[in-house]
Parts: C-alpha cells; structure tokens; sequence
C-alpha cells in the first residue's frame, strides 16, 4: 500500500527546473497545467512520456516538462515522433504543435501520421496567428485578417483543423479551449488512452500578437451560448438555460430551441464519438459562430489498428516464418558456393 | 558436347548485352554472371539503363545494357570496351559500337532489323555500312523467327514466344564460352514455378540459342579459366545489398535494433527495399511521406535507442540537411547513405557521379560537422556500411556514407564474412552510476556524449535545436556557444584515432601517385597496374575515410613527385585536399558524363605527367 501511494505522480512531478518563458497572460500556461494533471492521473511511469515539438511558442513546451523531450525543427515533429513509437511502441509519446508548425511547414507530416494511426497524441495550439516570428498570418487565420504580411487582409481560405484530421482518415479529434483546465485535463486523458493518432485542437490565446481572438465564442459571459461540449452518448444540448440542441434537418445541422415548435429533448441528436462515418462528426467539427455553437469536447473517437502495433505483428510473423534468424544465416542464404 | 579443337583461351574477356528496356537484358547478364561466378571465373558487372521504365520501344534511349568483365585473374572493373556485343535491335548497335572493341564480336537480332527499326534508331541508311559493322564479327540470327519456329507447338500467344528471346541468345553466349545451362535451367524453374509452360518455352529457347551458336560454326569459342581466388564461400553481391547486409550485422554485433525511414529515390531505393524484406531479423522498415520525414522518424528512433538508418541520393540529400544539422546539435547516432548520381537537380537519377562529395562535407547551415566515409566496390560496400554504424553509435554523431550508382548497382563475387570476425560495437549508454543524467557530459577521450533512452527510469531529460549547456539548458551565452561547437568539432575530428593508415598499392615512393576515392577504385587500380608494368614509377591510394582523413596522408603525399586526383566531378576532392594539405601540388583527372572512368583514360592522361 505504501509503495502505491509512493508511486502516485502528482502534477508537480512533470513540472521540470526550467522557467517558464512564455509571455505573461498566455493560454500556453493554462495548457501545460492541464496536461501535467492528465498525466499525473494515467498511472504511466514518468520515464515513459516523450514530448517531441516542433517551432514555435508552443513547441518550447519540452522544455518545462521533467519528462523525455525533444525540441526538433520545423514542421517535423511529427515524422520524429513516429520513430520514437515505433522504435519503441510501450513510450506514451506527446506532439506539442501549433497551427504554423503542423499545417504550414508541417502540413505533410501532420496528414500522413494521422493517416497511419501511430498512437501519439497530438496537442495543437491553434491561435491563429504566428507568435514567434511576431505576428503573421498562419494557415488557420481567418480570410481577410491583418497582419504584418497581409497588410490589406489575407487572401486565403484557413484550414479547419478537424475537417483535415477528419479527411486525413483521422479516429480521433477533440477540441478544447485553454482556460478551461478541467475540460481539457480530460480530454488529454481520454486521447491518451486512445489507440492511435489522437488530434486535440486547443483554441490557444496569443496574448501579444492575436488578443482575444476566440474571445467571440470563449468569454466567460457568451461561452455557454456559443459553445457546445460535447458526450458520448449524450444529446447535444447547450446555453446558459439548457435550452438548446442541434437535430438534423435534411442534410444539415440545425440549432433549436427546446420547448419551442414542439422540440423536446428526444428530438435532439445524440452524440456518438465512435461512429465510423464520418459524416455527422465532421459537420460538428466544422460548427463557426454566429450559425453554430462551436463544438468542444471529443468529436471523433474511433478504434482502429495502430501503426506500430501492425509493423510489430509484422515482424513477428517474419520471425516465425522465417528460416533465417541470424546474420550468419542471411549471409550462407540464396546461392553461396564453395572455393 | 562441344567439338574440341578451335577453342582460344583468354585472360578476360568483356560481354555487352544490350536491347529495348523491356527485352530483359538485365536478367540474361545476371544469369550469364552467376553462372561465370558459380564456374570460378572473377567478375565485376555494370548495368546501365534509363531512367524510363518504358522508354520508346526501338530508341536509343531505351537501350538498356548489362556489361560483365570475367577473368582467371582478379577483375576489378566492369572493362571499358567489349569484346562480344549483344544486340537486340539497331539502337543497341547505335547506343553501344563505340564501347565495342573494333573487330570484336557483335551478335544481333537480324529480324529486327527492319526499315522501321533502324530508321527508329536514328539511322539514315544501312547501320552495316554506316557503323562499318563488316569490320567485326558480326552474327547475324533471325533469333525472332527461331523462337518462334521453337516453340510453334506450345499454343502460346506470339507475344509470351518473343520474350524469350533473350534466353536464345544467352543460350548463344553460353555456347561461346563453353558454360553450363543447368543454373539458368534451375532459375527459370524456380521463376516460372506456377507455370510449368513458361519453364518450357524459356528451356528450348536456351538450348536452341545453344545449338544454333554451335552449328553456324561463326564463332570461335573462348576458354577463360578459374581464378585462383582464396578459399571461403562466396555469393554475388551488389554494393546496395552490401550496404543493407553491413547495416544488419551491425545492428546484430551492437545489440540494437535497426530502423529504416526512407523515401524511394533511385538508385538508392534497393537498399530500402533489401531492408524491408528482413522482418525476419527485426527490422524496423519506414517508407516515409518525403526525404525528410525518412530521416526526422530515423532521428526519432535513434533518441529512443535504435540504430537509425536513411538512405537517400543527391536529391534526398540535400532536403536532408536542416535533420542532419539536429543530429549534430543533438549529438545523436545516425547513419545517411548516399547513393550518388548524376546532377545538380534531378540530373541523371540512372547514371552514376561523385558530385556530392562537397554537400555531404560542408551543405548544413552552421559549424556542422559530420563523419564522412565512402565505399570503393559493390562489396566493399558491406564494410563500410558496418563501419558507418560502429561510427555513428560509438562516437553518437552522424555519419556520411558515400556509395555511388556504379557500385549500387554493380556486383561482383564476394567471399562470405562470418560475423564472429567482426568487430564488437558498444553503444555508450548511460549508466546508472552517473546519475544524476547530464545531456552533454562526455567521454574523455572520445568526447561523446552519452545515450539514455527514453524509457530509462531517473534520466528524463530534454535535447533539441537550440545551443544548449551541458547540463541541457538552452543557452545563448556567447562562450557557451563557442566552446559547445569546439567540442562537436572535436568530438568528430577525434574519430581519426581509430582511422586506418592510407595503403599504397605499388612502391611506396614515385613519380606520381593517381589519388582518388570511393567508385573510381577499379578503375585506377587497372590503369596504375598498366602502367607500373610498362616500368612507370606511379602508385594508387584510395581514400574511404574522407572526414577525418587518415593520419598519415602528408607522409605518403610527400615521398611523390607530382599528385593526381581522378574524380567523376569537377574536383571537389582535389579541392578537398588542397585546403587541407595546402602545401602539395594537385594534377586533376576529372569526367562529368554519368559514366564511370575508363582505364584508358585514366591511362592516358597520367602518362602526360609522367
């Protein structure tokens, strides 16, 4: 019993001897503190987390983390993460990301590591803005922003997060907010339990550089009415009151008012995370205000077979099979003839 | 079998099989070299073909050839010219006359050539008269209509009859050397052992090529004896396989795994494919989105304590280069193959150069060094692979193998190492003693740092890009960052201690001693021999250890008259040298054409500085 005890992590063990560098006021602070509680909880031996990153504000996170890191280079977190699952499968790695690192510079390595199912989970600091570099637009920006580089608006469509995730053959995508801890604790538990690769897009604040950009949907005063968040299982009811839902009307969502025109909670659409299709997941994910309540939670959360798992059956099929099991072996293989 | 009589004997003897790339002239000169290998005879083989898998039937372009230079002597090159052409229609002649000796021998297909054909093959008249073909043995076979009178009764389709051309003409070479059909017979039933009529129709055309070849009495057939080569088992090998196969006993003699993340490139890509195909030894096989990503995930591996390998071309290399940088800075082991060709760019992906000699040195943003070898010959390729890795994992830095598209794809007999012959190789993990773990602290002598693999309990710690203290603390103290590139300087000029001594072959004093390194190796070895045996006073050296150069290179440069370097490049070698040892003089023997050096060129220009 002692020794169980003695085990038991607690945030304060992740917390490394470094000193934090963000900004003052920044949603990064909000994020580490919520993945340092989920990680206390999983009941994983310290030595076995891996946080690998890429460029950027977020991806100094390694750093302040008493865990494995690695602070790589641009956009190639997720390709240095791969190798670590599959050089060893039983290490619970972390992709700390932002929206310039995994879906500009990053972009291919992102959709194809989604695409394999490697079992890492994947954060994403999406606050719409490059922070580092100081204040240019990134790939989630909204069409027409002003930036130091887009000096009359940008020209771009933004990437949606989930919509990628969901088109790169994604089982998992979750999306949080970064003040709201106990939400994203969570989440950051429940990808962690998830065999495979796990997208949990967080709607970070830049403080400096895109001040109160989620303001819109994430202010304490609005957020019950302009967010919704989601359960398995559960109807997909939000606002202040309790008193909205989303159904289905044709072949769109719809927002409507219980009580009203006769709507009553079992008219309501019921969340289901581990459906396959795609279908009512992706137009969830794709919810902007002021249409939708933007949908937090876990969106999608399908199983599937892991990457690595496959490349380890794999090669215990080789071995099984095989009538080679040493170099000598392969080099007295095929034909070798005498002198 | 054979009538006695006529037969002449020969030192070595150099064979061409060319035609259309879809003819399979790659397999006929596999099979005919097996076969000579199996018989005892030393070889060395060099395919060369285009880039398109299918490139327009009948072109120039779409010649694809397969050169095999057999010997009762040790053979080193593939031979500059040869002395039997085969040729399967008008631009196999059009492609290959000039690298055919004049009045050597020329077999072809004499029912492809056609009016359309040699048109096709950019001929204005008769190919006969316009490439003085009655100047050589030339032997004409109507191989189409005999195969196809062969094999009338099989109720095959005309196309399945006509692929077995091919076999009809190694049948011929065989006649003409004497050999036995019996391992290309056991190969084609291996082969075709779901369809017993294709074993058949591949037989009869082999044995017909075989009896025509004796009947026209048109050639005099040639007798090369076995080689005294030193007893052992042997096996064919090409320098690919022997670059994957060196990998793997290296994983095996340090205990770890090994990981592969590549991105197909040719002629790099039969490495990775060798690879892929060793689950049965564990191998951890990655066909990565990109270049980059083969090499980021191998990085990854490496962190977590495999032994990571990317292999790569020109190309590769250069989108390489920003992971090669982290490896440095991060001090993690890792092993980059370059499987040069020809460029800058795409350049020539099927043609082989040494041109990228100066990117692997020097093409990094930063103080970035990194080890540099390079293998000489499709075997040797296994020892240097070896030694890549034994580098990398001993010392925890990167390491640069050179390999080129001459050796890749060549082979040449090998004889069989065991593994109990090879060197140990001891990753420097971390120990429990040390604690608590310091990132950067080092070995004393070696400078390396050491390994703790995530999943080790009480050594979590942090690596990454950015300068760091020893301790693993970013860093932008300016004497910090000084002395942290010194040591990665240091740390990888201290591999010279175990770097072996550069060989002289010939006297080890002269008039001129021919430099080179990596794939011009036979070909300097031939020429250099020559000449010594005209009564030259000239001697070879070879470089495989290109950074850190061995110890003892301005001993051996200095007992010399004059110095050249002979290099498929501009002289990035020579250039090379003389920042390093500025005060000798470099003659250059250079040759940018895809194509390895020939013996006589090499010849010919060290005769000018003699």
């Amino acid at each position: 019993m002692d020794e169980i005890i003695n085990n038991k992590l607690t945030p304060k063990d992740f917390k490394s001897d470094q000193e934090i560098r963000w900004c003052p006021g920044c949603g990064d602070h909000a994020i580490i503190n919520a993945v340092q509680r989920a990680l206390s909880e999983l009941g994983i031996p310290k030595e076995k987390f891996v946080f690998i990153s890429g460029i950027g504000c977020s991806s100094r996170f390694p750093y302040y983390m008493n865990t494995y890191g690695f602070h790589s280079i641009h956009g190639r977190a997720s390709a240095i993460a791969s190798g670590v699952k599959m050089a060893n499968p039983d290490l619970s790695v972390w992709q700390i990301t932002g929206d310039g690192d995994a879906l500009a510079i990053g972009g291919n390595h992102f959709i194809h590591v989604v695409r394999r199912n490697v079992d890492i989970n994947i954060i994403l600091f999406n606050n719409e803005i490059y922070g580092l570099t100081k204040g240019q637009y990134s790939p989630t920006s909204d069409k027409g922003l002003v930036t130091k580089t887009s000096p009359y608006g940008t020209i771009e469509d933004p990437f949606s997060v989930g919509e990628l995730v969901i088109g790169a053959k994604g089982k998992f995508f979750a999306r949080t907010v970064d003040a709201n801890v106990t939400l994203s604790t969570q989440i950051y538990i429940e990808a962690a339990r998830h065999k495979g690769a796990a997208v949990i897009e967080v709607l970070q604040n830049c403080v400096i550089f895109n001040d109160g950009i989620h303001e819109k949907v994430t202010a304490k005063e609005v957020r019950d009415d302009r967010t919704l968040i989601l359960k398995h299982g559960e109807p997909m009811i939000f606002g202040k009151n309790n008193d909205k839902g989303l159904i289905l009307d044709g072949l769109k969502l719809k927002v409507v008012k219980l009580g009203e025109k006769g709507i009553r909670e079992k008219d309501i659409l019921v969340h289901d995370a581990a459906e396959s299709n795609p279908g009512i997941q992706y137009m969830l994910a794709n919810m902007r205000y002021p249409e939708y309540p933007v949908a937090l939670g876990v969106i999608r959360s399908v199983p599937g077979p892991t990457y690595e798992m496959e490349m380890a059956s794999q090669i215990e099929l080789g071995k099984s099979k095989s009538r080679i099991r040493n170099m000598d072996d392969l080099l007295d293989s095929g034909s070798v003839w005498e002198v | 079998m054979r009538k006695k009589g006529t037969v002449i004997e020969k030192e070595d003897v150099v064979i061409r099989f060319s035609g259309d790339s879809g003819d399979g002239m790659q397999l006929t000169g596999t099979l005919f070299s097996e076969t000579a290998a199996l018989y005892g005879n030393d070889l060395t083989t060099f395919p060369d073909y285009p880039a398109e898998i299918r490139a327009p039937q009948g072109t120039v372009g779409g010649v694809s050839g397969f050169q095999v230079h057999l010997g009762q002597s040790e053979i080193y090159t593939p031979g500059d010219y040869a002395d039997v052409l085969v040729a399967m229609n008008p631009a196999a002649i059009r492609a290959n006359i000039k690298w055919t000796k004049f009045g050597g021998t020329i077999i072809i297909d004499k029912d492809n050539f056609t009016e359309k054909n040699i048109e096709k093959a950019g001929y204005e008249s008769d190919p006969v008269v316009e490439d003085n073909l009655d100047q050589y043995n030339l032997i004409e076979a109507p191989i189409s209509s005999m195969v196809k009178e062969a094999l009338k009764d099989l109720n095959l389709d005309p196309k399945t009859i006509l692929r077995t051309k091919n076999m009809f003409a190694l049948g011929m070479v065989y006649w003409l050397f004497d050999r036995k059909l019996k391992y290309t017979e056991q190969y084609l039933e291996k082969k075709f052992r779901s369809k017993p009529e294709l074993i058949e129709a591949n037989k009869i055309a082999l044995h017909s090529g075989y009896y025509y070849a004796e009947t026209i009495e048109a050639l005099a057939p040639i007798r090369i004896n076995p080689a005294p080569i030193a007893k052992g088992k042997y096996r064919n090998i090409s320098g690919n396989t022997a670059t994957a196969w060196g990998l793997l006993a290296a994983a095996e003699k340090s205990g770890l795994e090994l990981f592969i993340g590549s991105y197909p490139i040719t002629p790099a890509t039969g490495i990775l494919e060798e690879l892929a195909a060793r689950k049965d030894l564990g191998v951890k096989s990655f066909q990565a989105e990109d270049e980059i990503a083969g090499i980021c995930s191998a990085l990854g591996a490496s962190f977590a304590g495999n032994l990571a390998v990317t292999t790569t071309s020109g190309p590769g290399l250069a989108l390489k280069s920003e992971a090669i940088g982290l490896a440095v800075m991060t001090e993690l082991p890792i092993v980059i193959v370059d499987v040069q060709r020809g460029g800058p760019s795409t350049g020539l992906p099927t043609k082989t150069e040494q041109a990228d000699l100066l990117q692997a040195l020097f093409g990094r943003n930063g103080e970035s060094p990194v080890v540099v070898l390079a293998a000489s010959t499709p075997t040797d390729c296994f020892r240097y692979a070896f030694e890549a890795a034994r580098i990398a994992v001993e010392h925890m830095t990167p390491v640069i193998l050179l390999t080129d598209g001459y050796l890749a794809n060549g082979t040449e007999p090998w004889r069989v190492p065991a593994m109990k012959d090879l060197p140990e190789i001891h990753p420097p993990f971390a120990s429990n003693k040390d604690l608590p773990y310091v990132p950067y602290k080092r070995d004393p002598e070696k400078l390396s740092r050491f390994w703790a693999v995530p999943g080790t309990p009480n050594m979590e710690h942090r690596i990454g890009g950015l300068e760091k203290t020893v301790k693993g603390t970013v860093s932008y103290v300016p004497e910090n960052h000084e002395l942290m590139v010194n040591l990665r300087n240091q740390k990888v000029a201290r591999v010279a201690a175990k770097v072996p001594d550069l060989e002289v072959s010939g006297e080890e004093e002269g008039d001129l001693l021919v430099v080179g390194w990596g794939g011009s190796y036979g070909y300097r070895v031939m020429a250099v021999k020559e000449l010594q045996a005209q009564g030259y006073r000239i001697s070879n050296v070879t470089f495989n250890y290109i950074n850190p150069l061995p110890g003892n290179v301005r001993d051996v440069f200095s007992r010399f008259k004059k110095i050249v370097v002979c290099e498929l490049n501009l002289g990035q070698f020579a250039n090379y040298l003389r920042m390093k040892y500025p005060e000798f003089h470099y003659e250059q023997i250079t040759k940018v054409q895809g194509l390895p050096f020939t013996i006589k060129e090499i010849k010919e220009k060290c005769l000018k500085l003699l």
